[in-house]
């Protein structure tokens, strides 16, 4: 059974299908990459799957149950995590504590049956602190430091500054390293080089290979295209909400429709594509990738 | 049958006439709101400067009342200017809770001002229109009535023929639509906003002169009550809708005429608060919007600046509870441990207000909401089961954690600024409950002779005795507070204050650490309340007004939000500053005005430092 099923999922804005019957399913250790131009639905659909945002149509199903009608609360604890587009660090908490955060469904006081319990167990542990809330603190905090540890000395000097003076690469970082400490069966990366220099894109390229080659399940939306290339074992390609490729990247390359979702949209007319193309600088990086030969 | 439609149809007329004077008031919010995204609760203060200069007009210099109204207007509109000007033109670019604030600390220094200038007393407003009243079609009216409803139609008619037709009508109305792209299109925003607030100022200062002849009285207490019906008719009306403020007004003046009519007058007020809170949180975006707004919601309902906290070491804080120990033997000055006592009470009101507002990231101010339900609770169980005070306030800081949470949990649902004017109208609708509700509260006549507060039949009357039992309990609070803040409970209530999206991704659950946060603050102000009510030995639903709250917020800006430490400080400062200058006594809500303004604009994180 796929760890992750969409099955014609649908999301309408004020009669616009931002997200138009997309179906597809990824297994456990895959790593699957959406792309497609800006406005395709790509967030959407990522909003979708973390609870977010919900569908009018279809069904989200991960290792067999639906997820559309719980609580956004409740997808981290059956192990989704994901990061921001634009970034959501918390601003004036420190590195640790924001990484920290993301241990917050593995703590044993929200493991609580009843909601009821689970505030009980919260104020009597933050009162008294018993020895093993201070074990698994430790415990967590370790960790923590482990997972950031991989970013070399970039945050590992910063642990006790706020994420607001961090750089923008750092904050993506940050990010990543919270959502990694939930221990994700699927980590969703919205775009984890936007704004970094090749150098950085490099590295965590490299970093997200090491995550690959551990059997973490990712499911990851990119504009940088060799990224997407290197990385993935296949690619689902977006365009104005519907899927209009899937595979392989080698095949979803060379796809004609996919080229054309890229270059410009015949169908809708010379002008606006040319406007289209002028107006968003996402695909204009992909055009320079092509042109590149890096695909 | 025919005295009901009477009395149904005067009801009517009195409804609609009233509701003519919100309307005024909702308009300028609105407007105000529409351009600038800002609650301004100053709002309320002009529409009282107006009703004094109007007094002012006709029984100092017997000027007509024509010319009353331009001056009225004129000298609202001037007053609405400098408001922009000097507080809140500095804070472009602060988190949208700052300006709020700030028009918190203008309404507290104009109040006070017209205060110091012409008494609290009121005064009376003569009537210079005929007293006759007319009979049309079995229903009576007066020449008041028709006035107000004449100057209505007149200066909405005015009104949307300068948003429709005029160059400053289309600048103000694409400013509200689009700030930045108004901007871009070479509209002076700046002054867009001074003219809003000049316009909405003048609409203010003229509903606040006819209120004063319609009810021949001017007081500076009006202020806060006009303030919250604005906010009610706005909310009702959509905020930021100018059509629907006047709607809004209308309806709230026939809902509050009918609703005296067969409730009685005291329920007057409890409407208004009923009805933001009910369309705040069910109907958001007012009863008559087809389709919601895209929300404008900024992602931050509170106001955390960036930066550390001021380190404070353990021997400082150590040595710091060891003098206010020790002060009683050093300093046995009865007046300087009242002061204090009242600073250790506050100092509770402010942790938790910082608890909530600075750790929980959810603007409160209806904290004395909380004290009321702890004080009343303790009084009840004393007087009427007989309970010893020590079970009594134990039982009262449990019943304020349970009652309170369930009031503001509606709320929780609201971001942002809402939450704040959510709370405040929790904070009315407690006393107005208290008010009303005669057979367990004994209603405004308030309760008397509550016993000193005491402990295993030691009975604290002496000042050093409350002093001691006070402190102990304040440094109680921020013991459990400083052991929660500092777990990782506390760290998830930072995310949820810092972004609650997020913090809900990665599996918190939103409701459940609001009820914590609102709960153990609800608890500690319910302690407070408790203990204040018993020192007082009478309690009433005057006792803890929104000022309170107000003042308790305050204390938490000036020491730094989330600080512990820094709501202590700003309890005993705020507390004690007036009293160490004598002379500033009389000017107390002035001080705390100046202050809020000062620290918002100058040290946004406060004396120590944001945590």
């Amino acid at each position: 059974m796929a760890l992750l099923e969409i099955q014609r999922v649908s999301r309408a804005f004020d009669g616009v299908l931002a997200v138009n019957e997309v179906s597809f399913q990824m297994d456990e250790g895959e790593t699957v990459s959406v792309i497609g131009p800006n406005g395709a639905g790509k967030t959407t659909l990522f909003n979708l799957i973390t609870g977010l945002d919900r569908p009018n149509g279809g069904d989200i199903r991960f290792d067999g149950e639906s997820l559309i009608d719980l609580p956004p609360d409740a997808y981290a604890r059956r192990g989704i995590a994901r990061t921001f587009q634009h970034g959501r660090v918390f601003g004036n908490l420190s590195v640790l504590d924001n990484v920290l955060l993301g241990a917050h469904s593995r703590r044993r006081a929200t493991q609580a049956r009843s909601s009821f319990l689970h505030l009980a167990r919260e104020l009597f542990y933050g009162l008294f602190w018993p020895s093993s809330v201070r074990q698994e603190e430790q415990i967590l905090r370790a960790e923590a430091e482990t997972i950031l540890a991989q970013f070399g000395e970039r945050l590992l000097p910063r642990l006790h500054q706020p994420a607001y003076s961090l750089s923008y690469a750092n904050r993506r970082r940050v990010e990543i390293a919270r959502a990694l400490l939930l221990k994700p069966r699927l980590l969703l990366l919205d775009e984890p080089t936007a704004g970094m220099n090749p150098a950085e894109t490099a590295e965590m390229l490299e970093f997200l290979h090491t995550l690959k080659a551990r059997g973490q399940t990712i499911l990851l939306i990119e504009h940088k295209l060799s990224l997407v290339m290197k990385l993935s074992d296949r690619v689902v390609v977006m365009d104005e909400g519907r899927v209009i490729a899937e595979g392989a990247p080698e095949v979803v390359r060379s796809d004609p429709r996919v080229i054309e979702a890229y270059l410009g949209h015949h169908r809708t007319g010379e002008g606006v594509a040319a406007d289209e193309v002028a107006a968003n600088h996402a695909p204009r990086a992909v055009v320079a990738d092509f042109s590149e030969g890096a695909i | 049958m025919e005295s009901f439609l009477r009395t149904f149809s005067d009801q009517t007329i009195n409804g609609l006439v009233i509701g003519n004077i919100y309307a005024f008031i909702a308009v300028g919010l609105a407007l105000i709101f529409g351009v600038g995204n800002l609650i301004n609760f100053a709002h309320g203060s002009v529409f009282m400067v107006g009703a004094y200069v109007g007094w002012i007009c006709m029984t100092w210099w017997n000027l007509p009342l024509a010319v009353a109204f331009v001056v009225v207007a004129l000298v609202c509109a001037l007053v609405g200017m400098a408001i922009e000007r000097f507080a809140l033109y500095p804070l472009r670019g602060a988190p949208p809770i700052a300006p709020l604030l700030a028009t918190i600390g203008v309404s507290f220094m104009i109040d006070q001002a017209v205060q110091l200038l012409f008494s609290r007393n009121p005064h009376a407003f003569p009537n210079p229109l005929i007293e006759h009243r007319f009979q049309v079609g079995g229903v009576t009216v007066s020449a008041i009535d028709l006035l107000i409803a004449g100057v209505g139609v007149a200066t909405a008619l005015t009104l949307y023929a300068f948003l429709r037709f005029t160059r400053w009508g289309w600048a103000l109305r694409a400013t509200a639509q689009d700030r930045e792209a108004a901007l871009q299109m070479g509209v002076n925003v700046n002054a867009v906003n001074r003219m809003t607030f000049a316009i909405a100022a003048a609409l203010g200062g003229i509903a606040g002169l006819l209120v004063g002849m319609y009810f021949n009285t001017v007081y500076p207490t009006m202020s806060f009550q006009a303030t919250f019906k604005g906010f009610a008719a706005v909310v009702l009306g959509g905020l930021g809708n100018v059509p629907g403020a006047v709607l809004g007004g209308l309806l709230l003046g026939l809902i509050e005429s009918y609703g005296v009519a067969i409730f009685g007058a005291t329920y007057r007020n409890l409407f208004a608060f009923v009805i933001l809170i009910a369309v705040l949180v069910w109907r958001p975006n007012g009863l008559f919007s087809l389709r919601p707004r895209v929300a404008q919601e900024p992602l931050t309902g509170t106001f955390i600046a960036k930066g550390r906290p001021v380190p404070t070491p353990k021997w400082l804080i150590a040595t710091l509870i060891g003098v206010a120990f020790v002060l009683p033997i050093l300093v046995p000055n009865p007046y300087l441990l009242q002061i204090l006592t009242n600073a250790w009470l506050l100092g509770m009101v402010a942790l938790s207000v910082t608890l909530v507002t600075g750790t929980a990231g959810q603007t409160s101010l209806g904290q004395a909401g909380f004290m009321a339900i702890g004080a009343y609770a303790s009084a009840l169980l004393v007087l009427r089961l007989g309970w010893p005070f020590e079970l009594s306030m134990i039982a009262a800081a449990f019943i304020s954690a349970i009652l309170g949470t369930l009031l503001v949990f509606p709320a929780f649902r609201l971001r942002a600024a809402y939450i704040a004017i959510a709370t405040l109208a929790i904070g009315e609708i407690v006393n107005q409950v208290i008010l009303n509700w005669e057979g367990l509260t004994q209603g405004a006549m308030g309760i008397a002779g509550l016993p000193p507060p005491s402990l295993l039949g030691w009975q604290m009357i002496r000042p050093h005795e409350i002093y001691y039992f006070s402190l102990a309990l304040l440094c109680l609070a921020a013991l459990v507070q400083w052991r929660l803040v500092r777990s990782p409970l506390g760290r998830t209530w930072r995310s949820l204050r810092e972004d609650e999206i997020a913090a809900q991704a990665f599996g918190v659950n939103l409701n459940r650490y609001k009820t914590l946060a609102f709960g153990v603050a609800a608890w500690i102000a319910g302690l407070s309340g408790a203990v204040t009510g018993h020192m007082y030995t009478y309690i009433s639903h005057e006792t803890f007004t929104n000022t309170t709250s107000i003042l308790a917020l305050t204390m938490v800006i000036l020491g730094g939000m989330g600080n512990l430490l820094g709501a202590i400080v700003g309890a005993v400062t705020l507390t004690a500053l007036p009293e160490v200058f004598r002379g500033l006594a009389d000017y107390r809500y002035l001080v705390y005005g100046l202050t809020l303004l000062l620290v918002i604009r100058f040290r946004p994180q406060g004396l120590l430092g944001t945590d």
